[in-house]
């Protein structure tokens, strides 16, 4: 009888193991500073975000102006500060509704099966089909464009891969004999879903949360930059690199410091996404064994 | 002694601060079968894995000497280069893995899989290594290998995949053939069988085996000399015959005294004529099966009547295959049947709905085979126990039913501080416990146990066959007992009845039944059955 597996303490050595990835850890600390930032960047930007200095514009990165000015005289570092926290909220709030949306609708195609599953998955096909940008124009045309028209957009966008990973997930949890005993009991698919078949999942769908995030900072900022998303006068992300394409030349500032922002945060969630998933998806995590074992 | 083929000396195996074989040394010399034994942790695989250079574990520190003698000298194993051990493995060592399943590759057919270490090893041509493959599979008695050739693994039952393991361990005339629990998943019959097989082949090729159990019945069968091991120590280390007569080490008397086997008393008569619980007529069962080439059906169950009275245990025995675990689907509504009646005193149990089908639920427990998967791992004990409780509605109370909860872990022998534990902090038996008591929660008046101490260890399984048959006389329990294991269904079962293909073959109160079995097929089962005594006694 082989006991080679060290199941006995998967739970609390997933932790640990996560601990030991100094990658991980890194981009959980700088995932920290941006939350941070993002919910204190009224208080610790130096300028109004807005605040207009035209005798100041195009200034180089000083002192003063850690980040520089913009074409107004406006403090870049101030906006990248606000820009971010509206970007994350964005980045949040949209992959929260796809969350709840898409895992919804996953683990009930994904429990109950038959002629459910069939309609569900048909649906979440044809949102799949959708290009980001194209869906968002649809929602703009609809409603206009504004904060909540991204994330509404976004949401859309990312609900298909919940409910794809929600009903994978579930379809392999629901034979397991602990379901079966549960059923076997007389207990109601409601119950079974909530204390059986969500806690088991969670492993996937925490990962695929995580380089969501990531995915919709991205999407939030290429709908900034073609005017779609977050309107002026709130800064943003994409609408600033957008602003500086006529001073790329002039002043490099404009567009590097948001664009770093962005690159910060995205990698950040894609790399602790990334560790996560080498400690909770259980395929994966032979993987990473079988690479340090080398 | 003839000259050893591997010699171990002290082998240690450390994993991280576990010590997980400490200091282990044994011979096995040509023509010599050595049984190595011991309960699951006692680290018999790893000494083996170890002294072959097969350990793949992070981490793992080997010490020791492992020696494999030669005609071209003696090739040290612990610490040998990955070069070495390729040249080594296949070539002059055999091995063959428990799970029949999972070992050989689904995609090839069976002549790449037993020619691969042909051609590797000894520079065989194509049309040299198809020969060599034939005579291999007639040797290991595989019906018609010419057509066998061409076949892939999932065109073979289990007994014949293992038979191809066999051959293939066995194509570059390994001086050592490592088993490890080679029958451990395959029935009784055709374990017997490859007990057989592998001695035949022993003697013809005059091999050195060393074969893993944790079935002292299985290595009876099979060992000359046996080595016990207990948490990575050689506790004991004698001849077969020696181990049985006279049994030195308390650790080995624990294990034959743990062991099931076919005379052991019956459970107690019931007072009285127990009036009848559960009447099955008639019980069909189909599954469609959708394939690539369209669609057909399997016909599980094939109108099976049977009953039980309260407070009795029928044992329904059968090989893998034989539809017994389909019965306990239907009735308790995991699997829907095509006809037939079951009526639990008076009441209707196939066609039930709605809430006389939850009131039904909370009658006809089950507990399942393996307790490694048949508890959720995300909850605690306590709320494992307390679900059926929660289901039905049962306590009133938040402490109502954590008392409920204490008194059931009491009443399967287990510290009622276990409530707030994860399944992953119990052992085996322990989850088991967990899951009986889980079944036992709504007082039910019938007990489905299905296969329900098969994966647990001999000394373990006699614990908890103890504690069922101790509930069942303090509370009157009524049990539908499954199992492949003859020995285990004598201790347990009142009446017993022998399924083969869906059918019942033969149903007969057990004393009778084992006493004088009426059918061959039963009496093949029996007779499958390793004896108390050694290969080499009887």
């Amino acid at each position: 009888m082989t006991d080679l597996s060290t199941d006995e303490s998967t739970r609390v050595a997933s932790w640990r193991l996560l601990l030991r990835n100094p990658v991980t850890v890194v981009s959980a600390v700088v995932l920290a500073a941006i939350v941070v930032v993002a919910l204190t960047a009224q208080w610790i930007a130096p300028f109004g975000f807005n605040d207009i200095d035209v005798p100041n514009a195009l200034a180089p990165p000083s002192g003063t102006h850690w980040f520089g000015t913009d074409e107004l005289g406006r403090d870049v570092f101030s906006r990248v500060l606000v820009a971010i926290q509206a970007s994350m909220r964005v980045a949040v709030v949209s992959v929260a509704f796809a969350v709840v949306v898409g895992v919804t609708i996953g683990v009930v195609a994904g429990y109950r099966g038959g002629w459910v599953d069939t309609v569900f998955m048909r649906v979440v096909d044809v949102m799949f089909a959708f290009p980001v940008l194209l869906l968002a124009l649809a929602v703009v045309a609809i409603l206009g464009p504004g904060a909540t028209t991204t994330m509404l957009a976004i949401g859309i966008v990312y609900t298909p891969i919940f409910a794809r990973v929600a009903r994978a997930s579930s379809l392999s949890v629901r034979v397991e004999p602990f379901v079966q005993a549960s059923q076997t009991m007389g207990t109601g698919p409601m119950y079974i879903l909530r204390r059986h078949i969500l806690p088991n999942i969670s492993g996937p769908l925490i990962v695929q949360t995580s380089l969501s995030l990531a995915f919709a900072i991205l999407s939030e900022a290429a709908l900034s930059f073609l005017g779609l998303g977050i309107q002026p006068p709130q800064p943003s992300l994409g609408r600033m690199i957008f602003d500086s394409q006529g001073f790329v030349t002039l002043a490099w500032w404009m567009a590097v410091f948001p664009g770093a922002a962005i690159f910060v945060a995205v990698l950040a969630f894609n790399l602790l996404g990334d560790g996560l998933r080498d400690v909770l998806d259980p395929k994966q995590r032979t993987m990473i064994e079988a690479r340090r074992q080398r | 002694m003839s000259e050893s083929v591997l010699s171990v000396r002290d082998l240690r195996v450390r994993i991280g601060r576990r010590d997980i074989v400490r200091g282990i040394s044994f011979d096995v010399a040509r023509e010599q079968t050595l049984g190595i034994v011991g309960e699951s942790g006692s680290g018999k695989s790893m000494t083996v894995l170890a002294a072959t250079g097969l350990l793949d574990v992070p981490g793992a520190v080997v010490t020791g000497t492992s020696t494999l003698e030669g005609e071209s000298g003696p090739i040290q194993l612990v610490g040998a280069s990955a070069r070495v051990l390729r040249s080594v493995h296949g070539g002059r060592i055999g091995f063959v893995f428990q799970d029949p399943g999972t070992s050989l590759n689904p995609l090839l057919t069976l002549e790449r899989q037993i020619t691969e270490s042909l051609e590797a090893h000894r520079n065989q041509t194509r049309r040299q290594a198809r020969t060599r493959a034939l005579e291999l599979l007639e040797a290991v008695d595989l019906p018609d290998p010419e057509a066998r050739l061409g076949s892939y693994p999932h065109q073979l039952s289990g007994g014949q995949r293992q038979r191809v393991m066999i051959a293939i361990a066995l194509a570059c005339d390994p001086e050592l053939l490592i088993a490890d629990e080679p029958t451990t998943s395959l029935d009784v019959t055709t374990q017997a069988q490859i007990i057989d097989l592998v001695r035949d082949l022993q003697r013809d090729f005059a091999t050195a085996v060393v074969w893993i159990s944790h079935d002292l019945g299985v290595i009876g069968q099979v060992a000359d000399d046996v080595t016990v091991l207990q948490e990575g120590q050689a506790v004991e280390q004698a001849a077969t015959s020696d181990i049985f007569s006279s049994p030195q080490h308390p650790y080995t008397r624990k294990l034959l005294e743990a062991r099931p086997a076919i005379g052991a008393p019956g459970p107690a008569p019931v007072a009285g004529d127990g009036k009848v619980l559960l009447k099955v007529g008639g019980l069909d069962v189909r599954f469609p099966i959708t394939t690539a080439v369209g669609r057909s059906t399997v016909h599980a169950v094939k109108g099976l009547s049977f009953q039980i009275r309260r407070g009795t245990t029928l044992g329904l025995v059968g090989e893998s295959g034989s539809g017994k675990s389909t019965v306990a689907g239907a009735l308790t509504g995991l699997v829907k049947p095509d006809g037939g009646t079951a009526t639990l005193d008076g009441t209707d149990v196939l066609g039930v709905r709605g809430a006389e089908r939850k009131a039904l639920r909370k009658r006809i427990s089950l507990v399942f085979q393996d307790p490694y998967t048949s508890l959720n791992p995300r909850s605690r004990v306590g709320v494992t126990i307390a679900e059926p409780l929660f289901v039905h509605a049962l306590a009133s109370s938040k402490q109502n039913r954590q008392a409920r909860v204490a008194e059931l872990l009491d009443l399967v022998g287990l510290p009622t501080s276990f409530a707030s534990r994860y399944p992953h902090e119990l052992s085996g038996g322990q989850r088991q416990r967990v899951s009986i008591a889980r079944a036992l929660a709504t007082e039910p008046d019938l007990l489905i146990l299905d296969e329900s101490t098969a994966s647990l260890d001999v000394s373990v399984q006699a614990r908890v066959l103890d504690l069922l048959l101790d509930l069942q006389t303090e509370m009157g329990l009524t049990y539908l007992f499954i199992a492949h294991d003859l020995a285990v269904v004598q201790q347990m079962s009142h009446e017993v009845l022998v399924m083969r293909d869906g059918m019942a073959i033969e149903y007969r109160p057990a004393a009778d039944l084992f006493a004088e079995p009426e059918q061959d097929y039963t009496r093949d089962l029996l007779a499958a059955v390793p004896t108390r005594l050694p290969y080499s006694a009887s």
